[in-house]
């Protein structure tokens, strides 16, 4: 038991380490809540934190307030109580170098009526980044999805699939810290849904990304995450929390592991109980 | 590769082609089995001598018309725009000055035609206010709908990036605006011509600088009716071309990325 002595400085260069690298959690929520316009409750007080380089997945019923957290975590929307902080801060100095934040919406909402490039370039242009800077950055997330070839193409002339590596490409582009994904795969076959799924753990290993992803899929939540939260509706809650012990980056072999079918069958158990939590009891 | 009659391009020319064929045809022969007189009726073939005899005047006409039909157009696309800009600024002046583009709409320009050229000296400047007055609602209309129909989750990632109004504006709404505003100038191509014909009549100005529509009306007092049908077949022609200009117009500025341009590809 006496371990403990050598074990003390250890775990201080480790903190050290970490700190260095910013290991502060990426965002912290705060007993936030949401009561809508119409006095429904879309969230109950909820505290989360979420670490750097976590990857988070939020899963649930519908109703149950994911997508609602994941916009106050975008600061799309604000609690109606409580607060948040990313870096340790109000959103304010969100956009800051190494505290840069992108969104991935449902659908791949690219200009239909700009090239491949031209929409990844879109955020850069934003910043009124010279085109000479901004070129290189653009074909080397572009080349990130594997969509080099088709950087002259229109949206139109892609299919679904490659749509959405377009609206990834677009929000890799400006180096983010955190990636926010609201069931970017949803409207995709699983074949394809698979294959970005892929990609998308390499890329936010590879990057160092802390990722909040929404779905609906325990599959991809289980392939994908650190960490899965389970929310139950009536009022949006936090039902429960599944670590994956599982390093990342992953491939197609943790898919056949049985581990991955035990992960899979005991979240698909506490969906089930959610939803039934999730039934009655709310509105008024 | 597929036989030429029956690929979409050919098939698109050469059905309206042969009705119009048929049609001249029944019409010349019938008029011709019944001998219709040509001062109640004439055969195409009496319009067409008409049309080359007095190929110099009518000509001369068709430029007039044509120059205020073209000129109404070009002063109607950059009110009209600079107009649909001003009520997306602020839904205040929206509201308070959409119900008079309404009002000028529904007024009929040959209502308000006389008392233009009554106040305007110059003639062909009183035609072209006339004529802008009747192609300018298509364009505000349309382009403001255009301006105001933004994808609303490209919208959210404007927002959510923290794009400057100017960079929204140029970036997202104009381009998102641009079939809407093809739309009103097709629509509005047309009633220039019509506005610039129609005030004419009110006009009735004769002399040098008058037009296809007094052509008509000099062609009617005189019972020449060959030449009034040749007249109003130039009118004819100009709308069909200038409507034929705005498709390939929008075609060329769309075709890449607009359904409504892009051919159905497999």
């Amino acid at each position: 038991m006496r371990v403990l002595l050598p074990v003390e400085p250890l775990d201080q260069t480790a903190k050290q380490t970490t700190a260095a690298a910013d290991g502060a959690p990426a965002v912290e929520v705060l007993s936030a809540e949401k009561v809508f316009a119409n006095g429904a409750r879309g969230l109950a007080p909820i505290d989360l934190s979420i670490a750097d380089g976590e990857f988070l997945t939020l899963i649930g019923p519908s109703g149950c307030g994911k997508s609602t957290l994941l916009k106050l975590i975008a600061n799309l929307i604000e609690p109606s109580d409580g607060r948040l902080l990313w870096w340790r801060g109000d959103f304010a100095q969100v956009g800051q170098e190494g505290r840069r934040l992108a969104f991935v919406f449902q659908e791949p909402t690219l200009m239909p009526w700009a090239r491949v490039e031209a929409n990844v370039r879109l955020p850069l242009e934003f910043g009124n980044m010279p085109r000479a800077t901004a070129e290189p950055k653009v074909a080397d997330a572009i080349a990130r999805v594997g969509l080099s070839k088709f950087n002259r193409h229109f949206p139109r002339q892609l299919s679904g699939g490659m749509k959405m590596r377009v609206s990834i490409a677009r929000a890799l582009v400006t180096n983010p810290n955190l990636l926010l994904m609201d069931e970017p795969f949803g409207a995709l076959d699983e074949f394809t849904r698979n294959k970005l799924d892929d990609d998308l753990v390499n890329l936010s290993w590879e990057r160092k990304l802390t990722t909040v992803f929404v779905t609906h899929s325990i599959y991809e939540a289980v392939f994908l995450s650190t960490r899965i939260i389970v929310m139950a509706a009536n009022p949006g809650r936090i039902f429960r929390v599944m670590t994956i012990d599982q390093p990342q980056p992953r491939d197609q072999g943790f898919r056949d592991s049985p581990k991955f079918a035990a992960y899979c069958r005991e979240l698909s158990t506490w969906l089930a109980e959610a939803s039934l939590q999730s039934v009655g009891g709310g509105g008024s | 590769m597929k036989p030429l009659f029956e690929s979409e391009a050919f098939v698109r020319i050469a059905a309206p082609v042969a009705v119009g064929i048929v049609l001249f045809a029944v019409w010349e022969i019938g008029f011709r089995l019944a001998s219709v007189p040509v001062y109640l009726f004439p055969k195409p073939t009496d319009i067409f001598a008409s049309l080359l005899h007095n190929g110099p005047s009518l000509l001369r006409a068709l430029l007039v018309t044509l120059r205020v039909t073209l000129q109404a157009f070009v002063a109607a696309v950059i009110l009209g725009t600079l107009i649909a800009f001003m009520f997306v600024q602020s839904r205040a002046i929206e509201v308070s000055l959409f119900p008079y583009a309404v009002l000028l709409q529904v007024t009929p320009v040959v209502a308000i035609a006389p008392l233009i050229i009554i106040l305007v000296k110059n003639t062909q400047l009183s035609l072209t206010i006339c004529a802008t007055l009747v192609a300018l609602f298509p364009i505000i209309s349309n382009t403001t709908l255009g301006l105001r129909s933004v994808d609303p989750g490209l919208a959210n990632f404007f927002r959510m990036n923290r794009a400057s109004r100017f960079k929204t504006l140029v970036k997202l709404r104009i381009p998102g605006a641009l079939p809407y505003f093809f739309g009103g100038l097709r629509i509005s191509s047309g009633l220039a011509l019509i506005g610039a014909v129609v005030a004419e009549f009110v006009a009735g100005t004769g002399g040098r600088s008058s037009g296809l529509a007094y052509e008509i009306l000099d062609a009617g007092f005189t019972l020449d009716i060959p030449r009034m049908f040749a007249a109003l077949f130039l009118i004819t022609l100009t709308g069909v071309l200038l409507f034929a200009a705005m498709v390939a117009l929008s075609q060329w500025a769309l075709s890449d990325w607009h359904d409504s341009e892009t051919k159905a590809e497999a």
